[in-house]
């Protein structure tokens, strides 16, 4: 089966300055997928560069077809959806205007209101928040908002940036969870960017280890928990 | 008494205008960080479209919605072919592009139109209402009321559908507005659109009361900025509260304090700006805006 997504010879760059030299990956469909690596090694640039939000070189292909050089807005109507770093809240609206503007793409009424039913089941705190202003809400509802208002759109694929950062760990993995859910479930693929390696992991089936823009390890990822280097940088034990 | 009530009444509808026109640059604030100091020269170019199709025998309500459209489509243009290729530059230089729409609106209204000054029509009716001792003029209540339901209306649109919600969300999250697959640009171009119809509106209910000519909207805009400075460059609802405090305080101050009168009254506009800045900054309604340095 050919993967949903898959990259060749990825580059990126920031004005002159080139975050990723050629780098590649691919997620299966239905497939969970995670890239690890520490601080600074572009991790958060390679799923910008898969959305087209930074200068990029090289092949990015979704599902056959060829996304590179496009635009965001497009990209995102092929059924990417991207939880940014920062999670991306709408800070001023409500929860529910936050859902809906993840909708945006949608044009059916009768599948959105179902949509609404089954983020909602998925998240049942966002369904007792869904009047209040979203930057009331605390990290963990926000991240939780933020993988719904992705889900809104009814992606395929589903690009999540550090979910855990700056959360306690009870809360990360109730996240997990439902991200592991909504992967059984939907049917939604998963590309999971981390520093928590030993979660990720957990969650994925395959696993990416890059280091200053290059992918140094690949392989299942029950391999990769057992190698002796990444054990010890990343797994701390 | 009633004269003081009779002020209180004509402040209310220049506000109506005033509160018209702040808004226009509160929205365009909001959308694209800039302030269009074009703003009252788009809407006096609208304004003598509308006269040249009335002259063309074009009945006033035809004319009115028509430049409404023109307008709207012209607001976009502008934004798709003058503005959107400078927006990332400096504020300075969006500045300077936007004294430059304002001279060359001038100009070629001039050029097309000369400097002679024009009577517009009002759509309304021309006897005074009188409740009590206190006459109303039936233009004035008109424009209040024009200028109310298009408020609304307004209102309406950003807060009930999902093109106005993308508006705001686009204003206040582009990356994130795109990451959802709102296609940014042109929901800042609308904004300029709607900014320009709204303009348009004012320009065409001020100019039964001061007459149509090129120079006719410099003042009025002085006047905006006021408006919007004391409600707040962050906040609608409080650049149309502005608008009608400005409007009631301008004719107050005119009438009761002996050396402003008319001639003075500009410079309580320019000194309102003053006086907020150094108190209140953010406006009565507006949010302090930080940032991260």
């Amino acid at each position: 089966m050919p993967a949903l997504l898959d990259a060749e010879g990825l580059e990126a760059s920031y004005g002159s300055t080139t975050v990723l030299h050629g780098i590649a990956f691919a997620v299966e469909t239905g497939g969970i997928t995670t890239i690890l690596g520490a601080n600074g090694a572009g991790k958060t640039t390679t799923l910008r560069a898969v959305c087209g939000m930074v200068k990029t070189a090289g092949a990015v292909r979704f599902d056959g077809q060829s996304i590179q050089g496009k635009a965001t807005e497009d990209i995102v109507r092929l059924g990417i959806a991207h939880v940014p770093e920062g999670r991306g809240t709408f800070m001023a609206l409500t929860v529910e205007e936050n859902l809906r503007l993840g909708a945006y793409t949608r044009r059916d009424a009768a599948g959105l209101a179902a949509e609404f039913e089954r983020v909602y089941g998925y998240f049942p705190v966002l369904s007792e928040r869904r009047r209040q202003v979203a930057g009331t809400l605390s990290g963990g509802e926000q991240q939780m908002l933020a993988v719904a208002r992705a889900l809104m759109s009814g992606p395929r694929l589903l690009l999540l940036d550090e979910p855990s950062l700056g959360l306690a760990p009870l809360v990360t993995r109730e996240i997990f969870r439902i991200v592991r859910t909504i992967n059984r479930e939907a049917g939604v693929s998963v590309l999971l960017v981390e520093q928590n390696a030993s979660i990720a992991l957990d969650l994925a089936d395959h696993a990416y280890l890059i280091e200053t823009g290059r992918v140094v390890l690949s392989g299942p990822a029950g391999d990769l928990r057992k190698d002796e280097n990444i054990r010890r940088a990343y797994l701390g034990y | 008494m009633d004269t003081f009530l009779q002020q209180v009444v004509s402040g209310l509808a220049t506000g109506g205008i005033y509160a018209s026109l702040a808004l226009a640059l509160v929205m365009i604030y909001q959308a694209t960080d800039v302030v269009n100091f074009a703003q009252g020269e788009m809407a006096m170019f609208s304004t003598y479209l509308a006269w040249s199709m009335l002259n063309h025998g074009v009945s006033y309500w035809v004319a009115f919605f028509a430049t409404l459209v023109i307008a709207f489509l012209g607001g976009l243009l502008i934004h798709r072919i003058v503005i959107r290729p400078v927006q990332n530059a400096p504020v300075l230089t969006i500045v300077i592009v936007c004294i430059g729409l304002l001279t060359i609106f001038n100009s070629i209204a001039g050029w097309i139109y000369s400097y002679i000054i024009q009577p517009f029509p009002s759509p309304f009716a021309k006897a005074p209402i009188k409740l009590g001792r206190i006459v109303f003029g039936p233009h004035d209540l008109g424009a209040i009321g024009v200028t109310l339901i298009m408020l609304f209306l307004i209102w309406v649109f950003f807060r009930f559908t999902t093109l106005g919600l993308a508006m705001r969300a686009a204003a206040q999250n582009p990356a994130s507005s795109r990451l959802c697959g709102i296609r940014v640009s042109w929901m800042l171009a609308l904004g300029w659109g709607l900014a320009a119809l709204v303009g348009a509106v004012a320009g065409m209910m001020v100019a039964p009361a001061i007459f149509l000519e090129p120079n006719m909207m410099g003042g009025i805009l002085i006047y905006a900025f006021a408006s919007a400075t004391l409600g707040g460059f962050t906040s609608p609802v409080g650049a149309v509260i502005g608008g009608f405090l400005v409007g009631v305080f301008e004719n107050l101050a005119g009438t009761y304090i002996s050396f402003i009168g008319t001639s003075l009254k500009l410079t309580v506009a320019l000194a309102l700006i003053i006086v907020v800045l150094l108190v209140r900054p953010s406006g009565l309604l507006g949010r302090a805006v930080v940032h991260r340095v």
